[in-house]
């Protein structure tokens, strides 16, 4: 009893740990981050203050935000589109393996290519809103396509065996066996592809942006240093921070609260 | 009694000079003549390799034979038929993000099979391995035994005429699977279904079956088979009587010329 409560107690401090930690070490930078800019007297335009950021986030928000919406919107909708094409994408490779030998190397060659040398060429082709998407689409799309494809074939095959011993037809092995085994999987791919789809988002707004009637936050990113107007760039890369680290915890939680009842990696999570 | 009677009647099915060969050129089986018939509950013994998995996994139809034929006695148990046919594996293969009942009502749901009367037989056949309160429980929630139990549960709920067991207990502890196993015979008597079970162990095919089919490995084959005339019920005064230790050592010693009688590994 005593040894359970002590463990408890123990717990707990662990979990108050992983949160202060973090939260100290960063006060502590941006301290250090705001004496020395204040005491080297370090021109804004070279280094701004934090606080100079926070006010800047502050008097520039009208501007900050329409360009964060933007921004999300691109990232959202790319991630959707890469969500939906890369897991039925896989599905249908998973069905089909001539649709698979015919199409996954035109996959692979879309991955590896760089998207910020491919995002030019979108721009000359299409309009800037959909080059924009099409450039969040194809960084995003592959993890979703590549993590389903992995988890489709991860069946275990002594449930794959009941399955065909019972005349289950293809359309139920997908529906009852395949996609939930491969669910784990698909999820860890999405929470890749959000991250992806926001850099893509970005790369494809900075590719744009000197030719630009784009409005994003990497757009104003690059306008503010061509008007040396620094502490504007750090509100804009802050605000780009704080939405990739939203969206990787709104999907991290979305996995969470699909796995949670069954799968072993929800399952660490809670003890 | 259901030994006596059974072995009057023709087979269920029976494999006639099964051969099987691996793609990889190895020949798993060869020769093999085995016939089961109504109600036995029939051990397939041997050493791990002699193919007793693979000559189980061609009855259930999960595999072809490179030779010999497969004879069933009626229409529709045949493989793929898959509703006279319940196959219990080694691990208990439960689907991990599906409830205990979930998990027992797929065969139903494989074969279309919805409603009440569905419901029903989940309900029954949980209650019959002793799950009843555990329905609406995730496979993690459970014991390795209860687990078993599951699985065995999932197999029963068709009410197959074969039931095809590969070394299901193997993994076990063995309090459980002493427990599993008096469990086991009181569902094969009452439910009078046909039984073939897998298993590298002397003792356990001894006090499970009616009849013991002692393999030879490399290539797989029937070496010899043993009938233990021992009188039903099999319960726990069996595993101490010195018929059981007699069957036992008739048995082990048919194991031991068998695994000898095997080709070099």
């Amino acid at each position: 009893m005593n040894a359970r409560l002590a463990g408890a107690r123990r717990d707990q401090r662990e979990r108050v740990l992983r949160i202060t930690l973090p939260i100290v070490v960063l006060a502590i930078g941006l301290a250090i981050w705001e004496l020395a800019v204040r005491i080297g007297g370090i021109p804004p335009y070279v280094l701004p203050s934090p606080w100079l950021i926070v006010q800047m986030l502050g008097s520039d928000w009208a501007l900050l935000s329409k360009s964060l919406l933007v921004t999300l919107t691109t990232t959202v909708e790319g991630f959707l589109l890469a969500a939906a094409g890369g897991v039925g994408l896989a599905v249908l490779f998973n069905q089909s393996r001539l649709v698979e030998y015919s199409l996954y190397p035109f996959a692979v060659i879309l991955q590896v290519t760089p998207i910020i040398a491919v995002a030019p060429l979108l721009l000359v082709y299409l309009p800037q809103y959909a080059a924009v998407l099409a450039c969040a689409w194809i960084v995003a799309f592959f993890p979703a396509l590549s993590n389903t494809t992995l988890g489709l074939n991860s069946v275990d095959r002594n449930l794959a065996d009941l399955f065909a011993l019972y005349g289950a037809s293809r359309g139920q092995v997908l529906w009852y066996l395949k996609l939930p085994s491969a669910l784990p999987y698909v999820l860890g791919g999405l929470r890749i592809a959000g991250g992806l789809s926001l850099i893509g988002a970005v790369v494809a707004e900075i590719a744009a942006g000197s030719a630009g009637a784009g409005s994003g936050l990497a757009y104003r990113i690059v306008e503010s240093g061509y008007r040396l107007n620094i502490p504007r760039m750090f509100a804009a890369l802050l605000l780009l921070s704080l939405a990739g680290i939203v969206i990787f915890y709104l999907l991290s939680l979305v996995s969470h609260l699909a796995l949670r009842r069954w799968h072993e990696s929800a399952l660490a999570a809670e003890r | 009694m259901p030994p006596a009677t059974a072995s009057l009647s023709a087979p269920l099915v029976a494999l006639r000079d099964v051969g099987k060969d691996f793609p990889n050129g190895t020949r798993a089986l060869a020769g093999l003549n085995l016939e089961v018939r109504p109600g036995e509950f029939v051990s397939l013994l041997g050493p791990s390799g002699c193919g007793k998995s693979t000559a189980l996994r061609i009855i259930a139809g999960l595999s072809e034979p490179t030779d010999g034929v497969i004879e069933w006695s009626q229409a529709g148990t045949a493989a793929g038929g898959g509703a006279g046919i319940g196959f219990v594996f080694q691990e208990p293969t439960l689907m991990p993000w599906a409830t205990v009942s979930d998990n027992v009502f797929l065969p139903l749901k494989l074969k279309g099979a919805a409603g009440d009367t569905a419901t029903e037989r989940v309900e029954a056949v949980l209650d019959r391995v002793g799950l009843a309160a555990f329905a609406a429980s995730y496979p993690r929630e459970l014991s390795g035994g209860m687990r078993m139990r599951v699985s065995i549960a999932r197999a029963l709920v068709t009410e197959p005429q074969l039931l095809l067991m590969d070394e299901p207990f193997a993994a076990l502890d063995e309090i459980t699977r002493f427990s599993l196993n008096d469990d086991l015979l009181k569902m094969w008597q009452a439910l009078r279904t046909t039984i073939v079970f897998v298993t590298h162990s002397v003792f356990e095919s001894v006090y499970l079956s009616s009849r013991i089919a002692v393999m030879a490995p490399r290539p797989g084959r029937i070496f010899t088979e043993l009938a233990i005339d021992a009188p039903y019920p099999h319960d726990q005064n069996f595993r101490t009587s010195a018929e059981y230790a007699a069957c036992c050592r008739r048995t082990s010693g048919a194991l031991i010329e068998a695994t000898a009688a095997g080709g070099a590994p």
